[in-house]
C-alpha cells in the first residue's frame, strides 16, 4: 500500500511536453484549472474533455499511469457524486422511493462535477509526470523570483522543496521497515479504539523522527561536502529557457481558452 | 598533496570532564596519487581523521594542510572542500535530487560551472562509475552499491584531486561492495586519483598502497599492507582482523609449516603451499 503513491513521479521520456519550460507549465496548469471551471454547456464540457486528453496523449506516458494516479481520490469522486445526486433540488426520478429522491439535476450535477474532478487531477499529474521534481522547483523558484527582493528566500525554499520530495520514499521505506520491526516485537497497530491506535503510533514515529534528524544532519555533511554554498551563485545542468515548443503551446492554449470563452457566452 | 602535523581533537565534553582526544597528536602525510587504507575498530578516531581532511572539522590542536593551503583558513574554505572530495557511509544520505543526472550535477552546479561544461562532466563521472546508462533513473530504486557509484559520480565531478571514503561499504551487500571497490581502484589506476579509504574490512585495505591502523586516536601502524599484516598477534590485540588467508598461513606456521608470513592473496597462498609439498 506504501508503494502506491505516484506524488511526484517523474516519466523520464521525451515528448513535446517534456521538453517545455516549468514555468510555462506551471502557468497553464493555473489557467487550465481556470477553463475547466469556465466551462458551464455541454460544448464547454466536451472541449475541455477534448484538449485534457490531448495533453494526456501528447505527453506520452502511458494512459494507465493517469487512471492509477486517479484511484486514491475515487472516495472522494464518488462521495460528492452521491449527495449530489441525493441533494439537489429538482424533478424527481422515480426509480426508487426513497425518503430523499434522486433527482434529474442532482444526476447532471453529479456528472459535471466528477468530470470536473478527474479532469484536475489529470491535468495536474501530466505537470508532475513531464517534470522532474528539480526543474519544477527550478520553474517554481524562477516564478517566485520577483518575490525575492521583497526578502523571500525563494532559492532555499526551492531546494527544501526538492529535498523533501527527494526523502518522501526513502522514508516511506523507513516507515515500512520499523511498523515491520515493531510488529514483529508484538505491538498492534490494527486493533483496539482509535486512542489506542493513535497511542500505538507513538512507538513508530518517535524512531521515525530520530532516523529523519540523523539522516538530515548527514545530509547537510554531505552537501556542504560538495560545496553548497547558498543560492546566488549557483548554475544549473539544465538551465531552463523558453524554447519554440513554449510558444506554440501558449498559443494552441489561447486559442482554446478563447474557444471556451465564446461558447459561454454564446450559448 | 594531505599532511596532518602533531593533529589532535577534542570533542566538546562538559568542563568538569577531563578533554578525551578522539585524535591525539597525529602525524601522518598522503602523497599525490597514493591509496592510503585506513584500519581501525569503532570508535578509534578514523572518521573523525577524515573530516579533517576536507576542513569538516577543524583540528583543536595542530595543523592540516591540504595540497599546502592550512584547514583553519577562512580564505581556503571552499577551495580544500573542492580539491579533497568525501563519500559517506549512507549512499541514502547523500544524494539530493530525484534524477541520478541530477544529483550528480550538484556539486558543480554549487560550484557555478556554466551548463555545457556540468554536462560535461556529469557524463563523464556517470562514464567512469559505469553508471551511464542509469543517468536518468531515480536513486531510490536503485541498489545500494549502484547509489553509492553514483554519489561517488557526484563527488568526481567536482573534480578533487583527493576523495576521502568514509566507510564507503559498511551498509552494503557483498555485490555492491565489490562494485564500489573496483570503481575506486579504477579512479586510482586510470584517474592517478589520490585515495583515502577509511574501513574496517580487511579485504579492502590489502588492495591500498599504504596501510594505516589506529587505536584510540593514535596511529599505530604506517606501512605497506604486506608488513601490517604480518603482524597478526598486534593487530589481533587492537581487536583488528587480518584477511583470511593471512590469518590461515599465521595458523599453518604455528603448527610447525614454514610459510613466509605476509601471504594477502589466495593465490599467492595457494603458489606457496604448492612450493612447499612439491
Amino acid at each position: 500500500m506504501l508503494k502506491d503513491i505516484t506524488l511526484g513521479q517523474f516519466f523520464p521520456i521525451d515528448s513535446p511536453l517534456h521538453r517545455m519550460d516549468p514555468r510555462t507549465k506551471i502557468l497553464l496548469l493555473i489557467l487550465h484549472i481556470v477553463a475547466i471551471f469556465l466551462a458551464n454547456n455541454t460544448a464547454g464540457y466536451v472541449l475541455v474533455t477534448l484538449f485534457t486528453l490531448m495533453i494526456m496523449l501528447l505527453s506520452r506516458v502511458p494512459l494507465k499511469m493517469y487512471f492509477r494516479g486517479l484511484k486514491p481520490i475515487l472516495f472522494v469522486i464518488i462521495f460528492t457524486a452521491v449527495l449530489n445526486i441525493f441533494l439537489t433540488p429538482g424533478t424527481k426520478i422515480e426509480l426508487f422511493n426513497y425518503e430523499t429522491p434522486m433527482t434529474w439535476e442532482g444526476l447532471v450535477l453529479a456528472g459535471k462535477m466528477a468530470l470536473r474532478l478527474v479532469l484536475l487531477i489529470i491535468t495536474s499529474s501530466a505537470l508532475t509526470y513531464t517534470t522532474s521534481p528539480i526543474i519544477l522547483t527550478d520553474g517554481i523558484e524562477k516564478l517566485l523570483s520577483p518575490f525575492a527582493k521583497l526578502g523571500l528566500p525563494t532559492y532555499e525554499l526551492a531546494m527544501m522543496m526538492s529535498i523533501a520530495i527527494r526523502f518522501i520514499p526513502t522514508l516511506i521505506e523507513e516507515t515500512d521497515k520499523i511498523m515491520k520491526a515493531q510488529k514483529a516485537r508484538g505491538a498492534d497497530f490494527e486493533s483496539g479504539s482509535v486512542i489506542r491506535r493513535v497511542k500505538a503510533l507513538a512507538p513508530m514515529l518517535i524512531p521515525l523522527f530520530i532516523s529523519a534528524f540523523r539522516r538530515a544532519d548527514e545530509l547537510a555533511v554531505a552537501m556542504e561536502s560538495r560545496c553548497y554554498q547558498g543560492g546566488s551563485k549557483r548554475t544549473r545542468l539544465n538551465e531552463i529557457h523558453f524554447a519554440s515548443v513554449d510558444y506554440v503551446a501558449a498559443a494552441i492554449f489561447l486559442l482554446f481558452f478563447a474557444a471556451l470563452i465564446t461558447l459561454r457566452i454564446l450559448l | 598533496m594531505i599532511k596532518a602535523e602533531h593533529l589532535r581533537y577534542a570533542y566538546n565534553a562538559a568542563e568538569t570532564e577531563e578533554l578525551k582526544f578522539a585524535l591525539d597528536d597525529v602525524d601522518l602525510t598522503v602523497s599525490e596519487g597514493e591509496f592510503v587504507a585506513v584500519l581501525g575498530h569503532n570508535g578509534c578516531g578514523k572518521s573523525t581523521l577524515a573530516k579533517h581532511f576536507n576542513g569538516l572539522l577543524l583540528p583543536s590542536g595542530g595543523k592540516v594542510y591540504v595540497s599546502g593551503m592550512d584547514t583553519k583558513d577562512d580564505a581556503y574554505y571552499w577551495d580544500i572542500r573542492k580539491t579533497v572530495g568525501m563519500v559517506f557511509q549512507n549512499p541514502d544520505n547523500q544524494l539530493v535530487a530525484t534524477v541520478v543526472e541530477e544529483d550528480v550535477a550538484f556539486a558543480p552546479e554549487n560550484l557555478g560551472v556554466p551548463s555545457d561544461e556540468i554536462r560535461k562532466r556529469v557524463d563523464e563521472a556517470l562514464k567512469t562509475v559505469d553508471m551511464y546508462e542509469m543517468r536518468r533513473h531515480a536513486p531510490h530504486l536503485l541498489s545500494g552499491g549502484q547509489k553509492q557509484r553514483v554519489a561517488i559520480a557526484g563527488v568526481i565531478a567536482m573534480e578533487p584531486k583527493c576523495i576521502v571514503f568514509d566507510e564507503p561499504t559498511a551498509m552494503l551487500d557483498p555485490k555492491g561492495r565489490r562494485e564500489v571497490i573496483d570503481t575506486i581502484l579504477k579512479l586510482k589506476n586510470e584517474k592517478h586519483m589520490t585515495v583515502v579509504l577509511i574501513t574496517h574490512y580487511m579485504e579492502e585495505a590489502v588492495k591500498a598502497d599504504r596501510v594505516v591502523v589506529m587505536d584510540k586516536g593514535k596511529i599505530v601502524i604506517d606501512d605497506v599492507p604486506k608488513k601490517v599484516f604480518s603482524q597478526v598477534r598486534l593487530l589481533k590485540s587492537l581487536g583488528l582482523d587480518v584477511p583470511q588467508v593471512t590469518e590461515l598461513c599465521y595458523l599453518l606456521n604455528k603448527a610447525g609449516l614454514s610459510l613466509p608470513n605476509d601471504i594477502l592473496t589466495v593465490q599467492e597462498c595457494a603458489d606457496e603451499l604448492e612450493k612447499l609439498f612439491k
